[in-house]
């Protein structure tokens, strides 16, 4: 204390403080579930899984890939530049002026990571989606990001692995967003003719164009719990029929259910699910060290 | 009776004079009329081309949804000899609002997929305004399967607002059934060719819509998300739809400088409703060309090809 923030009126304070009173938000995160207040360490080291709830927050693209490969080494795959703003779109703000921000924002060129690496010794190529680029949305940098990724993959005979987290098209990029679809399944079906595995991996949240494209032309899918995924996001259904949504609706759990998904599996056992998939559809056997890993993971 | 669309107001009024002065002649009321009624009709043309010549996206939006717009059952009728539709995804139901079946285009067997949105209350109903359920997207699978191991081409009509945002969608796989036609689409060996009618919505319009060519009506609308969807998102405010449809460059004017698209096909002054019959032809003669362009290729150029086309979209604009 000193006479500073004794004597000044409060207003002004808060002026002074403004700073630092943002500390304690990025300090301790809340959970979304249960309110509880995690500090952000604890949920770092606990790959962004709240540990009372249980909650699967967003992981941050990079701390994504780290998690999946081997030792946290991978190496990343470079993306061709695509046209930037082709509309001139503009709607309150500026598109170009959006992009920016979420390039300054998250540190990322787009909403698409690609990398490859080692999963349990065997050379996987991957892609992550990052929700906090522009919510996730699938633009051309994203689409050729993918496109990149599943060819790349074919050419190095790899299993091709996909972290999906969407709201959908990139809106401002029109009909070139729509293109999209098309274009990654194109890729993916380049990967299947070569016979190797493609794994999506359903994320909080995959919804939109995301959702009616790639991420549902997997051989295998998996969901995090309580993850939303769907075509049309909630708000969109209910001002359609104009009735509330039933609980659990459009969640990990339902679409296991309703067989859209074969598993939901717990962040913690997503490494080692992944990897046994991936040994066994390129019939790797499994690395005795690895396999003295997943026992003692088990146990 | 025609509707009119807001914007055509000039041309309502002038046909509408046309019309009272042609119902007087007729009583004998009225002496010499014809002089005026030519007049009246020289003008009305005008303002009508005046109007047609220039119109924004979002007039455009408005002429694509005209009621009075020939939907994919008047090109079927009017372009296929001995249509057969078939029914069902073999797993839940049959969605009406594709309709697919196999028939003659000009002689030669065909394959046959479109969005229908119905032409009154009751039909609209029928065809859920061409709003599609994931039967409608497994049907066409279905259909686009059968076409391949029958070596017949396949044609689509693309005339929706988008795929239907329901409960019992999402619950029967709405998403999959969508990314599973498109790729059936670009794994067909036969060649697909895809016209734009009316509008072109989002994800429910490119699991049909992925095609070796894909022509476009001159006034239809193809995008992303429909213009009010983009407004209310964007802006906040679905009001601000005219300037969505604007900023999101929906015209087939923009889309063949995207070559998102392959050929326009020209409508009538006034828009297809004008003359649907030299409209369906025109779009017929369109058609023909581009099978003829696609046929004598082997099942894996048309599929590389395919595949091709779409990879090089947007790389270089």
């Amino acid at each position: 204390m000193n006479w500073l923030t004794n004597v000044v009126p409060p207003k002004i304070k808060n002026l002074l403080y403004a700073p630092k009173k943002d500390v304690p938000d990025n300090l301790w995160i809340k959970c979304p579930e249960t309110g509880e207040m995690v500090f952000h360490r604890d949920l770092e080291s606990n790959q962004y899984v709240v540990p009372s709830s249980n909650f699967h927050m967003r992981m941050p693209s990079r701390k994504r890939m780290a998690s999946l490969f081997d030792g946290g080494v991978y190496e990343s795959i470079a993306v061709a530049a695509v046209p930037l703003d082709p509309l001139k779109f503009r709607d309150e703000r500026r598109y170009v002026d959006r992009l920016k921000d979420a390039k300054t924002k998250t540190g990322l060129e787009d909403a698409v990571l690609v990398a490859t690496g080692a999963l349990e010794g065997l050379a996987v190529t991957a892609a992550v989606q990052d929700f906090d680029f522009m919510g996730g949305s699938l633009g051309m940098a994203a689409g050729e990001a993918i496109v990149t990724g599943l060819l790349s993959a074919r050419d190095r005979r790899t299993p091709f692995i996909l972290f999906a987290a969407s709201g959908g098209a990139r809106m401002q990029e029109g009909i070139l967003s729509l293109m999209q679809m098309p274009r990654t399944t194109a890729a993916i079906q380049a990967l299947r003719e070569e016979q190797l595995p493609y794994i999506v991996v359903l994320t909080n949240p995959t919804t939109g164009g995301v959702t009616a494209s790639y991420a549902m032309l997997g051989d295998v899918h998996l969901a995090e719990p309580g993850a939303l995924i769907g075509f049309a996001g909630p708000r969109v259904i209910e001002q359609t029929i104009r009735e509330k949504l039933p609980e659990g609706f459009q969640r990990a759990e339902y679409l296991l259910e309703h067989g859209m998904v074969d598993m939901v599996v717990h962040r913690h056992d997503m490494r080692s699910t992944l990897s046994r998939l991936c040994h066994i559809l390129t019939k790797t056997p499994k690395r005795d060290e690895s396999t003295a890993l997943v026992t003692q993971a088990a146990e | 009776m025609r509707s009119y669309l807001e914007f055509e107001k000039p041309v309502a009024d002038l046909e509408g004079q046309i019309q009272e002065l042609r119902a007087l002649a007729e009583k004998g009321e009225a002496v010499d009329v014809k002089d005026e009624i030519s007049k009246l009709e020289a003008k009305s043309a005008q303002a009508l081309n005046d109007l047609y010549q220039k119109l924004t996206p979002w007039q455009k939006t408005l002429v694509a949804r005209h009621p009075d717009r020939p939907h994919c059952v008047d090109y079927i009728g009017g372009l296929i000899a001995d249509f057969t539709p078939l029914a069902g995804d073999r797993a839940f139901g049959d969605d009406q609002a594709i309709i697919a079946g196999f028939g003659r285009f000009r002689g030669t067997s065909v394959a046959v997929i479109g969005n229908e949105k119905g032409a009154d209350t009751k039909s609209r109903l029928k065809h859920n305004f061409g709003m599609a359920r994931p039967e409608g997207y497994r049907k066409a699978v279905r259909i686009m399967e059968l076409a391949d191991r029958f070596d017949v081409p396949v044609l689509s009509l693309v005339d929706t607002a988008g795929a239907f945002p329901g409960i019992e969608a999402e619950e029967r796989g709405q998403a999959e059934a969508i990314a599973r036609s498109t790729n059936a689409c670009l794994a067909l060996g036969v060649p697909n060719v895809s016209v734009i009618i009316g509008e072109g919505g989002s994800g429910g319009a490119i699991a049909i819509a992925t095609a070796n060519r894909v022509l476009m009506l001159e006034h239809a609308i193809y995008s992303v998300i429909s213009p009010e969807g983009a407004a209310s998102i964007l802006w906040r405010d679905s009001a601000r739809a005219q300037d969505a449809a604007t900023n999101m460059k929906i015209t087939a004017q923009d889309l063949i400088r995207f070559k998102v698209i392959d050929q326009i096909i020209g409508e009538p002054v006034g828009g297809a409703h004008r003359a649907p019959e030299a409209v369906i032809t025109s779009a017929g003669n369109a058609i023909e060309r581009a099978f003829a362009e696609l046929a004598g290729q082997s099942p894996d150029q048309i599929r590389r090809a395919r595949r091709e086309k779409f990879l090089a979209i947007g790389r270089s604009l």
